[in-house]
């Protein structure tokens, strides 16, 4: 185990890494150089040069790109050019709306996902299992944020249970903010949902196919106690890495579906960036999401190989 | 049993497809005609699915959309797969050599930005439009189909008859190009309906926070993004658009699976 954790670790900075100089790179083949594209056009020329020393351009690049990843390991993420305040500042107000939501989301999917899987593969064939299936059809089909836009026109506009957007704050207490983000985690969740439960069922199907279930029944234990006792926690393994590649997807997908529901977190912080070209802003919260993904798939791989053994030795 | 799947699949891709190529020769009305004092018409025996607030006629611009979404979804896939497919067999080639390291990490990467990311990326920098949509969903298809025909071409490879062709002198890149490369068409050809209705929900999302296809171009996602501000006052122009992606998505989801079905009829027992 440790050797496959010392090599995960490795893979695991090496794509950061990586990563970084790649998300470094874009933003400096700006057409004519950062300063003077996050001014525009009409810059006066001093106001160009005060930035272009304000932001360390007259250095050279590979001093540029250590001072960077350095900010980034020390969590001074510089300074946000419209804002005037520090980025990690920005980021950590914002955060604590994408991530509760994408949280949220998640646990909704596998709440959603769990039940319907498991209840779909133990009536395999049956009218239960047609009518699951066609719904996640349906919901793997289904754009979120237009069906973001349909709860808004339910829930919000017809029968008035919530807002239709906006964020109440956490100082409104928990309920409050909570069923702000009841919504907007709805419609994220449904997509996931409906993946989830299609590989909760075939995963579920392909381990009750297996000899050692059939051991358990011919042991005296019924179809329910097999699944149960055995099936579900040997189909667990795929389960768990589509959840894990699911929580990024939910931070990434969160981006439009923060804009369809106006709550001021990442998503909303990255495109009000780009429209005023604060590139700086830009190119920290991309690399944040990078880092939590590639976090999130280097802590299921962790729990992949805690749960089978077999795939510490192999790759 | 999943053929039942095929049918409804390929008639509602027609569809779309179809309503695309029509929109080349004929479309109800001029999808850039502005018609203030129609606008916001109900349904009706002229226009078929009413008019926007523009007074743009609906289903006019559904047809000229689909053409938008079709483009941008086929051009990214088939960057992926002209890219991914090669990678994906030169890794399955040289199994566990340097080259195959290096292609499989370098899929991991890409795989670490979701395609939203880099999209957002490329248009901080390049600003938005179809075009920087297309390379971002393109570049995110890339380790989709390396990962795919590296993994299918791994079990080829230890089959009797490429030991035979190996025998016979041939090289790997002529085995994996001749012999490697046509018995895993059906798997691509699936896939790749896959990530066409990903492509085709991607661009819609693009489009939707205005990262995609630019005015006055009609695509399903800006649609869309238009009629959220009206929705308190004309919920139903939200209806079409969305429908129109959900149709399209679902047409070729079902198609994927009817048609892996079909192609491997090993499948069709299981499941």
């Amino acid at each position: 185990m440790l050797h496959y954790l010392i090599k995960r670790t490795l893979i695991l900075l090496a794509t950061l890494i990586v990563a970084s100089l790649v998300v470094f790179i874009t933003i400096e083949v700006v057409p004519g150089d950062p300063a003077s594209y996050m001014l525009g056009l009409n810059a006066q020329e001093d106001t160009v040069a005060a930035l272009r020393a304000e932001l360390g351009l007259d250095k050279s690049r590979v001093a540029r790109y250590f001072s960077w990843v350095g900010g980034l390991v020390t969590g001074d993420f510089g300074t946000s050019y419209t804002y005037r305040t520090p980025v990690a500042d920005m980021i950590r107000d914002r955060m604590w709306i994408s991530l509760p939501l994408a949280v949220f989301a998640l646990l909704l999917s596998t709440l959603i996902a769990f039940p319907a899987g498991v209840f779909a593969a133990s009536r395999r064939g049956g009218i239960t299992d047609t009518t699951v299936m066609g719904l996640t059809q349906l919901g793997v089909a289904i754009p979120n944020f237009w069906f973001a836009m349909l709860l808004v026109l339910l829930f919000a506009i017809k029968l008035t249970w919530f807002s239709a957007g906006g964020f109440a704050g956490w100082d409104a207490g928990f309920f409050a903010a909570m069923k702000s983000l009841t919504l907007p985690a709805i419609a994220l969740a449904l997509p996931q949902a409906s993946i989830l439960t299609r590989v909760m069922r075939s995963s579920l199907l392909d381990v009750m196919n297996e000899d050692f279930m059939r051991t358990a029944r011919a042991k005296g234990l019924s179809r329910r106690q097999a699944l149960w006792k055995h099936a579900l926690r040997n189909a667990m393994v795929p389960v768990l890495t589509i959840i894990g590649l699911q929580f990024s997807f939910l931070l990434a997908g969160a981006i439009i579906i923060e804009n369809v529901f106006f709550l001021p977190g990442l998503g909303r912080l990255i495109f009000q960036s780009i429209a005023s070209r604060d590139l700086i802003v830009v190119e920290s919260v991309v690399m944040l999401l990078v880092l939590a993904v590639v976090l999130v798939t280097f802590a299921v791989d962790l729990a992949y190989a805690w749960v089978d053994p077999r795939l510490r030795s192999s790759r | 049993m999943k053929l039942r799947s095929l049918l409804p699949g390929a008639v509602l891709v027609l569809l779309f497809f179809s309503s695309a190529l029509i929109s080349y020769i004929w479309t109800p009305f001029d999808v850039t005609l502005i018609d203030i004092k129609s606008r916001f018409l109900a349904p009706d025996a002229t226009h078929w699915l009413g008019t926007d607030h523009f007074g743009r006629d609906m289903l006019s611009m559904l047809m000229v959309g689909a053409r938008t979404s079709i483009a941008v979804a086929f051009v990214a896939v088939g960057i992926g797969m002209l890219f991914g497919v090669p990678l994906g067999l030169a890794a399955a080639a040289h199994r566990g050599k340097f080259l195959d390291e290096a292609i499989m990490r370098g899929n991991d990467l890409v795989f670490a930005f979701p395609a939203l990311l880099i999209a957002i990326m490329i248009t901080a920098v390049y600003g938005p439009g179809a075009l920087n949509a297309i390379i971002a969903i393109g570049i995110f298809n890339i380790p989709v189909f390396a990962r795919l025909s590296r993994g299918a071409a791994l079990s080829l490879w230890k089959r009797d008859f490429i030991l035979a062709a190996r025998a016979a002198g041939k090289g790997i890149t002529r085995i994996s190009f001749e012999h490697i490369l046509p018995n895993i068409t059906n798997l691509l050809i699936v896939q790749g309906t896959i990530q066409f209705s990903l492509g085709i929900l991607a661009e819609a999302g693009l489009s939707f926070v205005g990262l995609g296809a630019q005015p006055p171009i009609p695509s399903w996602g800006r649609m869309l993004a238009d009629s959220q501000t009206l929705i308190y006052t004309e919920p139903q122009l939200a209806l079409f658009p969305g429908l129109a992606i959900l149709l399209t998505v679902l047409g070729l989801n079902l198609l994927g699976d009817g048609l892996r079905d079909w192609l491997d009829p090993r499948l069709r027992r299981e499941r």
